[in-house]
């Protein structure tokens, strides 16, 4: 039987790769991952995790670990925020032109300088062209069943998954967790089979110094270069679209909660304001907008669970029938707007949604919002006159720009 | 309806423990939307701490800060001097203070003041860490008396599964008597 | 086999004689192995064959006597630098002034 316990996000995610038996597990401590690898540490020391924890002398060596555990064919896992994946950058591109499926829990949380330790998604954000899948949960319920989707997603198609979710504000929250049922778990993720299985009976190099074109092998073979390993990871992430949502589709089915796969939407049948963004800032959305319908705004929202790859489609669907879009967002690609709407903006162009955007820059650093803000400044917007079609320099909420 | 909670502590009191194990206990006592938040960020003993609970019939939805509570417990009553308490607890609030003397306290008419002498249950059951009474317990069982959110049955249940037996019947008798200690201040 | 795809999802080769191509043609100056002062040749056992363990080619095969693959030795000239019987002279190649 399934049980509930009340449990951090942290919690939820050691959990969640408990159950997907991770075989190795290599992380350094950082704010406020730490008590995700901690607990990890303590299941494998009291040996209800069989896996080999790994102990590194910073981010880019676990990354590395990670890299080689998961080359020979072992379930690998690690965590970080901030800083600490920064500090991976390297080994975060390595793995995926590797083509390995490795998860990585992002506790999102603001990027230094000057330092934070709260939470925003820059540090996520920052890695978004790095060919991993990413994913970000709403609530502690979403991470423990996205753990255990994304190795399957990730073994699958052969690339490698980063699972986000808000640093404190769900790393450190406790809330309801329904834990999955270890032997369904079981059925529904199978052990792990590699792309490559090294061989010393028929030894070769991974990843040797490729040649801007193509080259025939001594068997003849005409061998990628390395625009085609590229063209090939690109077109694994396109296919993962149809992944992440069937494997999404197969988890309801299996344990009876559906997150939505690419996107999940809240009161969007008859809304024609929608509210966008990805993690925590969209829950909280879902009650601005009820407070919006209570002024009479029909309003709802569109969140966006799977950022790379991009839902170009899905979101189409979801948004065709909006006359206006916030997306709220809690990072920035500085020197333009913010990542979702910059994304969503170019996904909608030219498409049958014609929706005014806008886009609003809000809790970096973990500044505070409250669903009221939200509600009231997306009400003073959609009351302005100079809501066109024309790009707009983002809002900044709660924040003195003067 | 979502009821929200602030309790105020000092670092190692065990504040964010007494928030976890009320979500868990109203868990118990049928609320689907609970939640059990810590002051986020490094904690230090003995400087102001404070952790909170949102619990509604419905999931909870929203993680941002509570401005002002329903309820709002006290287990240090020198945090008057240190922290805005009422100015975060709403006009007709809830407070619950850990005091040997209700009748220092002035306040508005409207809020409902409970009180109970938690240091002199923990020292009486010989709930003490590093020379401190613990006060976590206690301070439960005044809020299943201030409350509707939890009985205490449901704290006791919680009590067990979270205290190890070495202290097990200490807090479940220190529970007990908060709950039968706990007054509530009448006005006027 | 289809030897117009390339089944790996990710860059990888296997070892191979000529794997980076014809590289002998590269060379200027081409060792000469002088057998009489050679130590595994003198000595009629396996010895040594510290060209054999140098060479970064992989070009000099361990045998009595040693040989070398001129395919596809560069003519580096390490081997004839770490022969310790300066058994190893490194020649002039025809064209090469």
């Amino acid at each position: 039987m399934s049980r509930v316990e009340i449990m951090t996000g942290n919690q939820a995610a050691a959990l969640g790769a408990r159950l997907a038996r991770v075989q190795v597990v290599a992380a350094y401590p950082i704010t406020p991952q730490t008590s995700l690898t901690e607990t990890l540490a303590q299941l494998i020391e009291s040996g209800e995790m069989q896996a080999e924890y790994i102990r590194v002398d910073g981010e880019h060596s676990a990354l590395t670990v990670c890299i080689a555990a998961s080359t020979i064919g072992a379930r690998a896992f690690t965590a970080t925020s901030a800083n600490g994946l920064l500090y991976m950058h390297e080994q975060i591109h390595w793995a995926a032109g590797s083509r390995l499926p490795i998860v990585m829990c992002c506790v999102n949380r603001g990027v230094g300088a000057p330092w934070t330790i709260f939470n925003d998604q820059q540090d996520s954000i920052s890695q978004r062209d790095t060919g991993w899948i990413q994913l970000y949960c709403r609530d502690n319920q979403e991470i423990i069943d996205t753990v255990i989707q994304a190795f399957r997603i990730a073994e699958t198609i052969y690339c490698p998954v980063m699972v986000c979710y808000d640093g404190f504000v769900l790393s450190h929250t406790l809330m309801p967790v329904e834990i999955p049922e270890e032997e369904k778990v079981d059925a529904f993720l199978p052990p792990y089979r590699p792309h490559t299985i090294l061989d010393d009976t028929n030894p070769r190099t991974i990843n040797p110094v490729m040649f801007a074109d193509l080259r025939a092998n001594a068997e003849g073979i005409l061998c990628d270069g390395y625009m085609e390993i590229r063209y090939k990871l690109e077109y694994a992430l396109k296919g993962a679209l149809k992944t992440i949502q069937d494997v999404s589709d197969e988890y309801a089915l299996v344990f009876g909660r559906d997150h939505g796969g690419l996107i999940w939407e809240y009161k969007t049948s008859d809304a024609e304001v929608i509210l966008t963004g990805m993690g925590s800032i969209a829950t909280e959305a879902t009650i601005a907008a009820d407070i919006l319908r209570e002024k009479g705004i029909p309003a709802g929202v569109v969140g966006i669970r799977a950022y790379r790859p991009f839902p170009t489609e899905a979101l189409i669907r979801a948004l065709k029938r909006a006359r206006s879009i916030h997306c709220l967002e809690k990072a920035v690609s500085y020197g333009f707007a913010g990542p979702v709407y910059t994304d969503l903006r170019a996904a909608l162009y030219g498409s049958e949604c014609d929706a005014q955007m806008q886009d609003y820059i809000t809790s970096l650093g973990g500044r505070d919002i409250q669903p009221s803000t939200i509600a009231e400044v997306v009400l003073n917007r959609i009351k302005s006159d100079a809501f066109d079609g024309r790009f707009r320099e983002p809002i900044w909420i709660n924040c003195r720009t003067e | 309806m979502i009821c929200e909670v602030i309790w105020h502590g000092r670092g190692g009191q065990g504040v964010v423990l007494a928030a976890q194990m009320l979500a868990e206990a109203a868990y118990r006592h049928g609320f689907r939307g609970v939640t059990a938040t810590p002051t986020f960020g490094p904690e230090r003993r003995g400087a102001p701490v404070i952790a909170s609970n949102r619990i509604s019939p419905e999931p909870i939805r929203t993680f941002a800060q509570i401005r002002k509570a329903d309820l709002v417990v006290v287990l240090d009553e020198s945090l008057f001097h240190a922290v805005d308490i009422l100015g975060r607890l709403k006009d007709t609030g809830v407070l619950i203070i850990n005091t040997n003397d209700a009748a220092r306290y002035v306040l508005p008419e409207s809020i409902h003041l409970f009180t109970v002498d938690a240091v002199g249950i923990a020292q009486r059951h010989h709930l003490m860490r590093e020379g401190a009474p613990l006060v976590n317990v206690p301070m439960l069982g005044a809020v299943a008396r201030a409350s509707e959110l939890v009985t205490i049955e449901d704290l006791a249940q919680v009590v067990k599964r979270k205290i190890g037996d070495d202290h097990l019947s200490q807090n479940l008798a220190a529970l007990e008597e908060a709950y039968s200690g706990t007054t509530m201040r009448k006005h006027g | 086999m289809d030897k117009t795809k390339d089944p790996n999802i990710s860059a990888m080769c296997t070892l191979a004689v000529g794997e980076a191509g014809r590289t002998g043609d590269w060379r200027s100056f081409r060792p000469v192995i002088d057998h009489g002062k050679c130590i595994p040749s003198q000595k009629g056992r396996s010895a040594c064959f510290l060209c054999w363990l140098y060479c970064p080619e992989g070009v000099v095969r361990a045998e009595i006597p040693i040989t070398i693959d001129m395919e596809y030795c560069k003519g580096c000239g390490i081997c004839a630098e770490e022969c310790p019987a300066k058994a190893i002279t490194m020649v002039k190649e025809e064209g090469h002034e």
